[in-house]
């Protein structure tokens, strides 16, 4: 086995242990123990407001292939969608998925059915609920825009892998005065969210975001383990840089 | 509590954690099982994204149909959609007449979204300083507008004076680190997801 591997099979190893340690040892399981983020707070009083009129939230998942390594942003934005579908399951107009990617549009699909199942209202869901808006980047914009448009949506979240086209979906979100909240694990769309979006969040808080909403003490667990992570990360790159500086000026070698 | 779907979750956390040590250990039992489900996976996306297309279909035929706020853009949709569909099965996708066709269409239609997509983000990017009043939007639009001009061609990017030629590496390398630092953030966050997958704490599927 290469050193990269043994590396590699390690942190996955040692973030596996952490999640579990601080999930099952966690005593405040409340989201009020997790740094304070604005965006997040505005979000969750966007989700209240939209529930008490009898209005629906919209979910864009981004349009990552979940057989490319960046799917991982697109099954963060599964996880906020099923504790979203909880949270507004009892408002008038049910909430929307719409996706630009197959696999992930029947995903978003399953995901609020199995949201309605666990309510016992399965009598609810609509299967439009969960949508392909279109199988390329633009397509997939052209067809999130009617969803963002209509008036009974008041809250969208853009949240997953998308491009800078995403910043029509905010530009129309705003025509609308709905509530964005919008984040992406791609630097380009990262970039035009921070300029277009009411409320953009970056990078990791993008993976933060269901322990935000009270999702399970997991990933309030991966929360912290994603911390401790990002710490011996920085630790280690201070020590390269260390140890660079020293090999450049006297020539100390420890390989 | 009872658990949710856990056959479904069984097969999911078994499969994941077979293909993560396939990545990992060089084992050769190990690589060719990873390898088929791998392949089994890519046969799968390639139905979903056929359903999907089914998915998309069936919205706009519900929109047409339905009693209030009917949509007509769907009509439109749907006629496009068939009329490519049965042009493409006859004349094959690779014609190069049918190729031509689509092509001038779309790309007419993609450069109409650039060039809308351009216009939005310049007017959001005026807008920055009146929604966010905080040091970080007077930075953005400063660092906008220096790699606009850094950017845009007219700059010598090398001089014959060594402290402009410094001040331009270090304004190109800032931006990659600030990049790599978000990347590292994304990828410490995708690891964490994944393994709450394989752990069964996340369940993107129903079963």
């Amino acid at each position: 086995m290469s050193t990269e591997n043994l590396i590699g099979l390690f942190v996955v190893l040692l973030g596996a242990g952490l999640i579990f340690a601080f999930g099952v040892l966690r005593k405040d399981r409340s989201a009020r123990s997790l740094r304070p983020i604005h965006a997040i707070q505005q979000f969750r009083r966007a989700i209240g407001l939209a529930v008490e009129d009898g209005k629906g939230l919209h979910v864009s998942l981004g349009k990552a292939s979940l057989l490319d390594p960046d799917n991982t942003s697109a099954l963060a934005g599964l996880c906020t969608l099923e504790r979203l579908g909880q949270i507004s399951m009892v408002s008038d107009h049910p909430p929307i998925a719409t996706s630009g990617e197959g696999a992930l549009a029947i995903l978003s699909k399953d995901t609020l059915r199995s949201v309605y199942r666990s309510g016992n209202a399965l009598e609810q869901f609509d299967p439009d609920q969960g949508q392909l808006s279109g199988p390329t980047p633009f397509a997939y914009v052209a067809g999130a825009i009617p969803v963002v448009r209509d008036k009974r949506v008041f809250t969208n979240v853009l949240m997953g892998n998308f491009g800078p086209e995403a910043a029509l979906l905010c530009d129309a979100a705003d025509q609308n005065k709905t509530f964005t909240l919008a984040v992406s694990d791609s630097l380009p769309a990262q970039s035009v969210f921070y300029a277009a979006a009411e409320e953009p969040l970056i990078g990791e808080e993008m993976f933060a975001l269901p322990a935000y909403l009270q999702a399970g003490p997991f990933h309030q667990a991966s929360v912290q383990t994603q911390d401790l992570l990002r710490w011996v990360v920085m630790i280690l790159m201070g020590l390269g840089v260390i140890y660079k500086i020293l090999n450049q000026l006297f020539g100390i070698s420890l390989l | 509590m009872r658990m949710r779907a856990p056959v479904s979750t069984a097969i999911a956390i078994a499969v994941g954690i077979v293909v993560l040590l396939g990545y990992f250990i060089p084992i050769a039992l190990l690589q060719n099982i990873r390898m088929l489900l791998l392949g089994w996976a890519v046969a799968i996306m390639g139905v979903a994204a056929l359903v999907g297309i089914l998915n998309m279909v069936g919205v706009h035929w519900r929109r047409i149909r339905g009693e209030q706020n009917r949509d007509y853009y769907s009509l439109i949709f749907l006629l496009a959609f068939i009329i490519t569909f049965v042009v493409g099965l006859w004349l094959t996708p690779a014609d190069p007449m049918f190729q031509r066709v689509v092509t001038s269409i779309q790309v007419p239609v993609a450069t109409t979204f650039m060039a809308l997509l351009a216009v939005s983000l310049a007017y959001s990017s005026l807008r920055l300083l009146q929604k966010q009043h905080g040091v970080m939007a007077v930075v953005f639009l400063i660092s906008t507008l220096v790699f606009l001009v850094l950017l845009s061609g007219y700059m010598p990017m090398s001089s014959d004076l060594p402290v402009v030629n410094s001040a331009i590496g270090f304004l190109n390398r800032l931006p990659l680190a600030g990049a790599r630092g978000i990347l590292l953030g994304v990828a410490l966050g995708g690891l964490t997801t994944g393994l709450r997958i394989l752990m069964g704490a996340d369940r993107p599927y129903s079963g």
